[in-house]
């Protein structure tokens, strides 16, 4: 057993840290306060981002490299899944809105690595997708979505609307969720790779958001927009077992990732709280009984604790990822104690820090925002209580609901 | 000749079979069905085990030692194939003894001499014990005593306070102890009559901190005096030897090895809340003659490394008994029936069962991994702290939500969770009695 990083990942990590010291953290507050102002610092990264991910060295790492290993093989390995959370801790470390602003490591990225036909990955391999699932009539509850996708000829007609689409509007493409057939319920809902420009999509408008400014979050209406049938993400067939839960698996990817962001702007806060509190000679030592030491100094040690099973959560769902081992449970566990732990953190740094935690001129009071989406997409809390709780007391969704 | 691994995993499941007392208390039949269960697939195992341990020898021939702070290893939360072994031949005498006499254990604060027995056949001690002092691990590991520490507490936490005094004397003399210290009292921790160890680390009054202890080691003509009071001492009444760390003269933490013979020493049971198996007791030392060569270690011994291995143990205890309250309230929420349908159909139910798993995940987690990087010799202090205060804060909430999921049959000894709620009350005060 060893729950230590290994040396390899020491040089995607520190290019990670540069990047999010370097690049995110200078232009951190100036894209806070002009929301919807593309951050052009961010083309030059691109490539710097691509050619870390394609690099041969441990396969690479990024929304893209997202797969789990098909088969189990005895040798325990450290791959994409494992390289892509660290360097997300990082990334987010230095400004949440900006990783995911990224360009080509969108979320739809991850959808079409993990369900995508081997042509379809190479013909997508150089878009920057979004991901658009949420309708304003469902959420949580994906399975009832009522964008439409009917096939005339060779071509899909996608009609509906869709909302919260992180990236919609940088992107350079979107992976929409449709159903074919209503009546038929979840295992008609198909994903469909729309890209920019394709005549009946149209931008609606962008949020304007409690946190995570930097990132745009789109309004997309599709009326009539036709999309070749080959862009159908995997099999078209409507009772093909992998349907929606093919789609859903792709979640037992990302959801690592989202933690691993999580845990980011959590240790970004802690880590400042620290060096504020140690200014004022306000040390932790790790010495005495936790009550016995000054409350904040009390508190500063569960918060790292908790900090601590957050990260430790979020590389077993990857390890697990990485070989091959059903994640789904764990994935989730990661991300429920991941999200609720960073918000808690950081809203409890800012009031630990005072006024310095509130006023503009420390970043505390932005993680403290940027947090909360943390705890939401990629599946609410509570979703992810449901999905655990499924598992362990062996319920089906109608049964658990 | 000492007993390998698969001897240790053989010893138990033969201990448990070829037993008389199995018959006394009517488990046979669920005791056979357990064990045709496990060893189905662990028998599997166990062919090819030595060839595979043989192996895993040859692949990582400096595992554990001090060249093993390699950074190029993997992340991998696999256990040890001796580790595996270990656990598998716990769970079943955790499932199969401790489990079944918990109950009446706690009710009549004892620890019979039968259990004791049993636990001495399972070789416990050894398994601690390096090959190069008679034991057959390849070296010490503060993982493999925590795992064998949760292991067992999933059974009952009491007992294992109890029953785990001579595997922590034993960690603490093979870290620390003399050449002199080792060969005088390793073997009778593991002999036949056994002497049975103890250590004495808390004591009495609030905001107990372990690094400022009011019992003190004077000087006298003849080595020191030990005065003071030591409490939560497991078993001190039973005990041949105490573990007792106090104060120097000149500020530094030194512990003695004492005799538990010697003239000066009282013992008084203070039972409390829970862990009542584990017969709890103040131990007060008044002018206690300690020889110099019965200081524990030499002059460079690291009392904060000690407490250290103390709580780390400490977190295992936490750890296997929320496993038990987890592994309890899943098939009561099934089959309690509320409503018209088990109340696990219910959120609010169900939810709290996540939260369980989530929070005992988290402290296994941080626990292993100080743990394991004490093994590999890095830096752990830090992380056995975080672990330490997880498990305090975490393993008392798991406790009372265990008991609400239950309501008001979690408040009567009709089930379990009532003594768990008891017994997890002590994590975050103890020091005394363990040590990985």
């Amino acid at each position: 057993m060893n729950l230590e990083i290994p040396r390899k990942f020491n040089a995607i990590i520190h290019q990670a840290h540069q990047v999010a010291a370097e690049i995110f953290r200078p232009i951190s507050r100036k894209y806070d306060r002009v929301e919807h102002a593309y951050p052009v610092e961010l083309d030059m990264l691109a490539s710097i981002m691509d050619g870390m991910n394609d690099s041969d060295f441990h396969g690479g790492a990024g929304a893209s490299k997202l797969r789990q290993r098909k088969e189990r093989d005895a040798a325990i390995v450290n791959g994409t899944n494992m390289s892509t959370v660290l360097g997300l801790i990082e990334l987010c470390w230095g400004d949440v809105g900006l990783a995911l602003s990224l360009p080509r490591q969108g979320l739809g990225n991850a959808a079409i690595a993990a369900v995508a036909t081997p042509e379809q990955l190479e013909r997508f391999k150089h878009l920057w997708a979004a991901m658009a699932i949420t309708e304003p009539g469902a959420g949580s509850d994906s399975a009832s979505i009522t964008t439409t996708a009917r096939l005339e000829d060779d071509e899909y007609v996608i009609n509906g609307e869709k909302i919260f689409v992180t990236a919609g509007s940088r992107c350079d493409a979107v992976v929409v969720w449709a159903t074919l057939d209503k009546s038929l319920g979840r295992k008609a809902i198909k994903s469909f790779v729309i890209e920019k420009g394709t005549p009946g999509m149209e931008l609606a408008r962008l949020e304007k958001k409690l946190g995570i400014r930097a990132s745009d979050t789109a309004t997309l209406v599709f009326s009539d927009c036709r999309v070749p049938r080959e862009n159908l993400l995997g099999n078209p067939a409507i009772d093909d077992k992998q349907g929606f839960s093919g789609v859903m698996q792709t979640f037992d990817n990302t959801r690592p990732v989202v933690a691993a962001m999580a845990v980011g702007v959590a240790r970004a806060s802690f880590e400042l709280t620290r060096e504020l509190f140690s200014r004022e000679g306000l040390q932790a030592d790790y010495l005495l009984p936790v009550f016995t030491n000054h409350a904040a100094i009390a508190e500063m040690y569960r918060m790292e604790a908790d900090l601590e099973a957050a990260r430790l959560l979020t590389l077993k769902a990857a390890w697990m990822a990485d070989n091959g081992m059903p994640n789904s449970m764990e994935a989730s566990m990661a991300k429920a104690k991941a999200g609720r732990v960073a918000n808690a953190i950081t809203l409890r740094c800012a009031e630990l820090c005072g006024s310095l935690g509130y006023s503009e001129k420390q970043l505390l009071e932005k993680w403290a925002r940027d947090s909360k989406i943390l705890d939401i997409f990629e599946g609410t809390q509570q979703i992810q209580q449901l999905i655990i709780a499924r598992r362990l007391l062996d319920k089906s969704s109608t049964e658990l609901r | 000749m000492a007993k390998d691994p698969i001897g240790f995993t053989l010893s138990a499941v033969n201990k448990v079979a070829g037993s008389t007392w199995i018959d006394k208390l009517g488990l046979r039949k669920p005791a056979e069905r357990i064990a045709y269960y496990s060893t189905r697939a662990g028998f599997q195992v166990l062919n090819t085990a030595n060839d595979q341990l043989q192996r895993a020898r040859q692949l990582f021939p400096l595992r554990m030692t001090p060249e093993d702070k390699d950074s190029s290893r993997v992340f991998d939360l696999t256990l040890s194939e001796e580790q595996q072994l270990i656990c598998d031949s716990l769970d079943l005498f955790a499932r199969t003894v401790l489990r079944p006499q918990a109950a009446s254990m706690d009710e009549c604060a004892l620890l019979s001499d039968e259990i004791r027995e049993q636990v001495r056949e399972l070789g416990l001690v050894e398994a601690v014990i390096p090959e190069s002092m008679g034991g057959y691990m390849r070296a010490q590991s503060a993982l493999t005593s925590l795992l064998i520490t949760e292991r067992l507490a999933w059974g009952d936490m009491g007992l294992t306070l109890g029953l785990l005094g001579n595997m922590s004397a034993a960690n603490v003399l093979i870290r620390w102890g003399t050449p002199e210290q080792q060969k005088r009292w390793l073997p009778a921790l593991v002999s036949q009559p056994q002497a049975n160890a103890t250590l004495a680390v808390n004591e009495p009054g609030i905001l107990f901190i372990p690094h400022e202890l009011k019992t003190t080691l004077g000087h006298c003509d003849n080595g020191y005096k030990l005065n003071g009071t030591k409490c939560l001492v497991p078993l001190a009444e039973q005990a041949d030897l105490l573990l007792v760390p106090a104060q120097m003269p000149n500020g530094r933490i030194r512990v003695a090895i004492v005799d538990s013979a010697l003239k000066g020493i009282t013992v008084t049971r203070d039972d409390g809340m829970g862990v009542r198996a584990a017969q709890l007791c103040e131990v007060h030392f008044e002018q206690v003659e300690i020889d110099e060569a019965n200081l524990l270690g030499t002059l460079d011994f690291n009392y904060q490394h000690f407490t250290d291995l103390a709580s780390l143990a400490v977190c295992g205890l936490a750890i296997g008994t929320c496993q038990a309250v987890l592994d309890y309230v899943i098939p009561y929420c099934n089959q309690r029936y509320a409503f018209g349908e088990p109340i696990s159909h219910r959120q609010s139910i169900a939810f709290t069962v996540a939260d369980i798993a989530i929070e005992l995940e988290s402290m296994r987690l941080l626990a292993q991994r100080a743990a394991s990087r004490h093994d590999q010799k890095l830096p752990s202090h830090r992380e056995i702290y975080l672990a330490r205060v997880l498990c305090a804060e975490k393993s008392m909430e798991i406790a009372t939500r265990g008991v609400q999921l239950l309501g008001g049959h979690g408040f009567i000894k009709e089930h379990p969770v009532e003594r768990w709620y008891r017994d997890l009350r002590v994590i975050a005060t103890l020091y005394s009695g363990l040590h990985a």
